[in-house]
C-alpha cells in the first residue's frame, strides 16, 4: 500500500474517535446543548480529509502517520473541549481550518526547508523579539508574561518562538558540529570544548535563563534548553555536555527561584501543595490531583466528571464558563490532560501520552532517515520540543515538575497552539518527505545546497 | 548523528513512563486518600447534585426530603425537615455546611443513591438521574410525640427537674424494631444549616445535638437489679425463693451498704426483693456471683461494646464500668456487689436498658436494635426490609419467664404498684440513682414491657435529675403513657 492510503486508513481511528466521542458526550449533555453541534465533528473531519489531500499532492513521500497520529490527539482535544462548551469545540474546529491553512502556506511558501538555514539569524532574531513583547506590553497569566494582546485575540509567542529556535540551533550546530566535538580538549577527564565555540551555546544557555527573568516562566524555559541540550546531544553525541548544561540549568534555576517570586512560588506549591502556607496558587495543582483521584483506571465516562459547579454554588461570572465558575482551574488548556484522566481514567491518560511517544518515534525515525545534517538536526530538534512541551505540561498536572502555563499540543485550546504546531507538523512532513524519497533525485538535491554558502 | 537520536528516543520514553506512573499514583494508587483529603469539596459537592432519599416513619410521617435549589440544569438539593425538633434525635440532619450525623449518617448510602458500578451503567443508559432510596424508619412518630410530651411535661411539672435532659426508647421485643427514641431537650435540624445556630447549639449547656438514648451514660439505679437478677436465676446458683437477709446495713466490699429510706427486712426471699428493690439482697447476690458471672451476664445483655444499632459509631456510647473514661474488665478491682444494685462505677444508656427489658420480654432472646423498617429504591421496589437478627441468647426461657413474674409484682404490689397500662399486667422495675443526697436530687428510672403474657413493647424511660422524686413516680407513668400509646395502635 502506498504510503498516502495508508495515511488515510490511519485516518479511520481518528474518524471513529470523533463520531464516538461527540455522541457520547451528546447523549450525556444532551440537555444543554444544540442538535447542531454535532457537526463540529464533521467539519474537523472535513480539515482532516483536506490535509491529508493536500499532503498526497505536495508532499507524497512524506511520513504516513506523523499527521494521523496529530489529528488523533487533536480529535481527542476536540472531544474534551466539546465536553467542556459546545463553542469551544467550534472554535477550535475553526482554528484547525486556520491550522491546516498555515500549514499549506508553510510547505507552498518555503517549498525547500533548507533555505531556512541562509536566514538562521535572523529567524533567532525574530523568536528573541516574540519573547520579549509580552514583557513590554506587560499582561500577565498567573504571574507570567506569556501573552501578546491583539485586542480581542491573544497570542502565545513562545509557541512560534521554539520552532525559531529549533532552525537556529539546527543550523548552527549543523556548522559547528565537528569544531565543538574535535576542538575539545580533555581536562581531568571533561571534555571541554573550545570557547569561542561554546560561546554561541552559552549564549543560548543566557538567553533561557534570561526568559526566566523576562517572561517568568519555567515551563518554557524548561522546553527552550531541552530541545537545546537534546539538539547538543545529537550533534556532538557527547553526554557530558548534557550533564554540564543540565547543571548549569539547575543552579540557574535555583538562583531564579529565590531571585524571582512568581518561579519560588510555583517551585514551593510544587513542593508542598498542602501546606497551611502554600502561596495562593496552590488550588490548581490540588484541583487537578482531585480530578485525576475521581478518575481511577476507566474514568468516569465523558462528561460524568465534576467541573461544573452547580446551582447555588456557581459564582457570579462575568466570563463564560470554563474561565470561571470550573472546579478546575483551566480545564480546557492548562488541566486538559487532569480532565482526560478524570473522564477517561488512567487508561485514557496512557493512552494520551502514548499517542505522543509515537509521534516522537515517527519523528525521530524521520531524523534517522534524514540524509544531511540539518535536516536530522530540525527533524530531532522539532520533535523534541514538541515531546518536550507535552511533559512540561503534563508532567506539571501530575506534579513531576512545578506546573507551568504552556499547551498540551494539539490537545489544549488555543490558537497559538495548534497554529505553531501545525506549522511544526508542516516542517516535519517537508523533511521526511525529502528522507524518504526514493534515493537518486536527492544526492543531487542535497548537493546543490551543500554548495551554496551558509 | 544516528544512535544519539535513538538514545534520546530512549530518553523520552522514560520520560513518557514518568508521566504514566505518576498519572497511575494519582488515579489509582493514591486516589482513596486525595477523595478523603479534607480539602477536596468535590465528594460533598456531587453529592448535593443527587435528590436525597426521603425518610419516613413506620406510621407514614414524612421526617426528612430534599428540594430542588437554585433550580435550571444543575440544581442542588437541600434538605428540610418537616416534623422540626421531634426526630432532630436520633434522625440528626445532612447539610454541606454542617455534615451529617445520626440516621442520616448510617443509612447515607442508601439515602444518598450510591449504587455499584453495574447499576449506574444501566441508570446512564436509561437516562435516569441519580437518586437516593427512600427509608422508612420503625419509629413511630405519633407515640415519639407522647414520649417527648410526656418527657417535657415532667421536666416542668416536678420540682428540681426544670434543664434537665430526659430519654425514652421503646423496643418491639420480638424484632428489635426501635419505634420511639426520644431525647429531651431536642433541636430543630432545619436550623442547624446555619453555621452560627449550630455553634450556639454546640456549645449550649443542656446538650441538644446530644443523642441522650445512645450517647449519654447514666448511673442505672435498681434498675440494674433486673440484670443482676437475670444471672443469679440463670447461672442455677439462685431461685426467685433463695432467702437472704434483707437487714440494712450490711457490709458489701468492705463498706456498710443501706437499703434505701435505710428500710428494714428480715430473711426474704427474690421475689420480695425485687418487689420492694432492697438494695442489700441484690447486692450480696452480686457478691457471691462475682465478678466472672456478672461480666458474663452483662456481656450477653450487650454491656461493654457499642450496641448493635446501625448508628454512627461517635454517636454511641458501651454501657460499663468505667474508670477515668475507660471500661473496666473483670480482673479490674470492682465492689461488684454495688454494681448488682447500679452503683459504683457503672454508667448504662437509655438504649442498653431498653435492650434488657426486651431480652426478658423476648423470652432472653436479645434481638439486634435496628431503625430501618424498609428501604425502597426511586422505583418503588424493596431493597432491604427488617430481617430480624438475634444478636445473643442472654438467659434460658425458664428464667425469662420467672425475671418477667417477679417484675409483674413489681407493678402490682411494689415500687410501681397503681400503675396500669390499659389494665393490662405488665412487667416493670423503677430506679432512683441517687446523685446528690444531701440536696435530695435523683436520677428516675423506669423499665418494663407490656403486655406481661405477650409482650408487645419494652421500655426505657431517664429523667437526669428531680428533687425528692422515685423512679416510680416520674419515670413510671411516662412509659405507661409511651407502651399505652404503642399497644393502641
Amino acid at each position: 500500500m502506498s504510503a498516502r492510503n495508508r495515511e488515510l486508513l490511519a485516518l479511520l481511528p481518528v474518524a471513529v474517535l470523533v463520531t464516538v466521542g461527540f455522541t457520547a458526550v451528546f447523549i450525556v449533555e444532551s440537555s444543554q446543548i444544540g442538535d447542531l453541534s454535532l457537526i463540529y465533528g464533521g467539519y474537523f473531519l472535513a480539515v482532516c480529509v483536506g490535509v491529508h489531500l493536500f499532503i498526497r499532492a505536495r508532499l507524497p513521500y512524506a511520513d504516513p502517520y506523523l499527521f494521523p497520529l496529530c489529528a488523533l490527539l487533536a480529535a481527542i482535544g476536540l472531544v474534551m473541549l466539546f465536553r467542556i462548551n459546545d463553542e469551544l469545540a467550534l472554535k477550535q474546529a475553526s482554528i484547525f481550518v486556520g491550522g491546516a491553512g498555515l500549514l499549506a502556506v508553510t510547505i507552498l511558501l518555503v517549498r525547500d526547508y533548507h533555505v531556512l538555514e541562509r536566514y538562521r539569524y535572523l529567524i533567532a532574531t525574530f523568536g528573541i523579539a516574540l519573547l520579549c513583547i509580552p514583557r513590554l506590553q506587560g499582561t500577565t497569566v498567573n504571574g507570567a508574561y506569556l501573552g501578546i494582546d491583539l485586542g480581542p485575540l491573544s497570542f502565545q509567542p513562545a509557541e512560534v518562538a521554539k520552532i525559531c529556535v529549533v532552525i537556529f540551533l539546527a543550523s548552527y550546530l549543523r556548522e559547528k558540529r565537528e569544531l565543538l566535538t574535535v576542538a575539545a580538549r580533555r581536562i581531568a577527564g571533561l571534555t571541554i570544548p573550545p570557547l569561542k565555540h561554546f560561546g554561541p551555546l552559552l549564549v543560548v544557555w543566557g538567553a533561557s535563563m534570561l526568559m526566566l527573568v523576562v517572561i517568568r516562566d519555567l515551563g518554557s524555559s524548561l522546553m527552550f534548553f531541552g530541545a537545546f541540550l537534546a539538539l547538543l546531544y545529537i550533534a556532538t553525541a557527547r553526554f557530558s555536555y548534557v550533564v554540564a548544561g543540565l547543571a548549569l540549568f539547575f543552579v540557574g534555576a535555583w538562583v531564579m527561584e529565590h531571585a524571582v517570586a512568581h518561579v519560588g512560588d510555583r517551585v514551593d506549591i510544587w513542593l508542598d501543595p498542602w501546606g497551611r502556607d502554600a502561596p495562593s496558587g496552590a488550588g490548581q495543582i490540588q484541583q487537578s490531583l482531585f480530578a485525576q483521584a475521581d478518575g481511577g483506571l476507566f474514568g468516569m465516562g465523558l462528561g460524568e466528571s465534576l467541573l461544573r459547579l452547580p446551582g447555588p454554588f456557581a459564582p457570579d461570572c462575568a466570563q463564560p464558563f470554563p474561565d470561571c465558575g470550573s472546579i478546575l482551574p483551566a480545564p480546557h488548556t492548562d488541566e486538559i490532560y487532569a480532565l482526560i484522566v478524570s473522564e477517561l481514567g488512567l487508561f485514557g491518560g496512557a493512552a494520551l501520552v502514548v499517542i505522543y511517544a509515537l509521534i516522537a518515534a515517527r519523528g525521530l525515525k524521520t531524523a534517522v532517515m534524514a540524509r544531511d545534517g540539518f535536516s536530522k538536526l530540525l527533524a530531532a530538534g522539532l520533535t523534541a520540543v514538541f515531546a518536550l512541551q507535552a511533559v512540561v505540561i503534563i508532567g506539571g498536572v501530575v506534579r513531576l515538575i512545578p506546573l507551568t502555563g504552556v499547551t498540551l499540543p494539539f490537545v489544549s485550546f488555543g490558537g497559538s497552539s495548534v497554529i505553531a504546531n501545525m506549522i511544526l507538523l508542516g516542517l516535519l512532513l517537508m523533511i521526511s518527505n525529502d528522507a524518504r524519497r526514493p534515493a537518486a533525485p536527492l544526492a543531487d538535491h542535497q548537493r546543490d545546497w551543500e554548495a551554496l554558502p551558509a | 548523528m544516528n544512535s544519539p537520536i535513538i538514545r534520546l528516543y530512549g530518553l523520552m520514553l522514560l520520560l513518557f513512563a514518568a508521566l504514566v506512573g505518576f498519572t497511575s499514583y494519582w488515579a489509582v494508587f493514591d486516589a482513596d486518600n486525595l477523595k478523603d483529603n479534607p480539602q477536596n469539596r468535590r465528594p460533598l459537592i456531587a453529592e448535593q447534585t443527587v435528590k436525597r432519599g426521603t425518610i419516613k416513619t413506620a406510621d407514614g410521617v414524612t421526617i426528612a426530603e430534599s428540594f430542588p435549589v437554585g433550580g435550571g440544569k444543575n440544581p442542588v438539593y437541600v434538605r428540610q425537615y418537616p416534623q422540626g425538633s421531634e426526630f432532630g434525635n436520633p434522625v440528626g440532619y445532612n447539610f454541606i455546611e454542617v455534615g451529617r450525623v445520626g440516621i442520616e449518617r448510617a443509612e447515607n448510602g442508601f439515602l444518598a443513591g450510591e449504587r455499584n458500578e453495574f447499576t449506574s451503567i444501566i441508570d446512564q443508559l436509561r437516562d435516569v438521574p441519580q437518586e437516593g432510596d427512600d427509608v422508612t424508619l420503625t419509629i413511630d412518630a405519633q407515640t415519639q410525640g407522647v414520649a417527648i410530651q410526656a418527657l417535657q411535661s415532667a421536666i416542668s411539672s416536678t420540682a428540681g427537674a426544670s434543664g434537665a435532659g430526659g430519654s425514652v426508647v421503646a423496643i418491639d421485643p420480638s424484632t428489635g424494631a426501635v419505634e420511639v427514641m426520644a431525647s429531651v431537650p431536642g433541636f430543630d435540624p432545619n436550623l442547624v444549616k446555619n453555621t452560627a445556630t449550630f455553634k450556639e447549639l454546640n456549645k449550649d449547656q443542656s446538650a441538644p445535638l446530644v443523642n441522650r438514648p445512645t450517647q449519654s451514660t447514666y448511673e442505672p439505679g435498681s434498675t440494674m437489679k433486673v440484670v443482676t437478677a437475670a444471672a443469679a436465676l440463670d447461672s442455677g446458683e439462685f431461685t426467685p425463693d433463695t432467702v437472704l437477709s434483707g437487714r440494712s446495713p450490711q457490709e458489701i466490699g468492705g463498706v456498710p451498704l443501706s437499703n434505701a429510706g435505710d428500710e428494714q427486712f428480715g430473711d426474704i426471699d427474690m421475689t420480695t426483693a425485687l418487689t420492694h428493690s432492697v438494695n442489700v439482697y441484690f447486692a450480696q447476690v452480686g457478691e457471691r456471683l462475682g465478678n466472672e458471672t456478672m461480666f458474663k451476664y452483662l456481656d450477653r445483655f450487650g454491656f461493654n461494646q457499642d450496641p448493635e444499632l446501625g448508628y454512627p459509631d461517635s454517636q454511641m456510647a458501651p454501657s460499663g464500668v468505667y474508670s477515668e473514661g475507660k471500661l473496666l474488665s473483670p480482673d479490674d478491682a470492682i465492689d461488684i456487689g454495688r454494681v448488682a444494685i447500679g452503683q459504683e462505677r457503672l454508667l448504662v444508656t437509655p438504649l442498653q436498658m431498653a435492650e434488657v427489658a426486651s431480652t426478658v420480654a423476648n423470652q432472653g432472646v436479645l434481638m439486634r436494635p435496628t431503625f430501618v423498617q424498609e428501604v425502597t429504591d426511586p422505583d418503588g421496589r424493596t431493597v432491604q426490609k427488617l430481617d430480624p437478627h438475634e444478636q445473643s441468647t442472654v438467659v434460658s426461657e425458664q428464667t425469662a419467664s420467672e425475671l418477667t413474674e417477679l417484675m409483674t409484682n413489681v407493678t402490682e404490689e411494689g415500687t410501681a404498684a397503681g400503675l396500669t397500662v390499659g389494665g393490662l399486667a405488665f412487667a416493670g422495675k423503677t430506679g432512683t440513682a441517687e446523685i446528690d443526697p444531701e440536696a435530695g436530687i435523683n436520677r428516675p428510672w423506669f423499665i418494663g414491657f407490656a403486655p406481661a403474657d405477650d409482650p408487645q413493647v419494652a421500655v426505657a424511660v431517664m429523667l437526669e435529675r428531680c428533687q425528692g422524686c422515685f423512679g416510680g413516680t416520674v419515670a413510671g407513668p411516662i412509659a405507661i403513657q409511651v407502651m399505652e400509646s404503642l399497644l393502641s395502635r
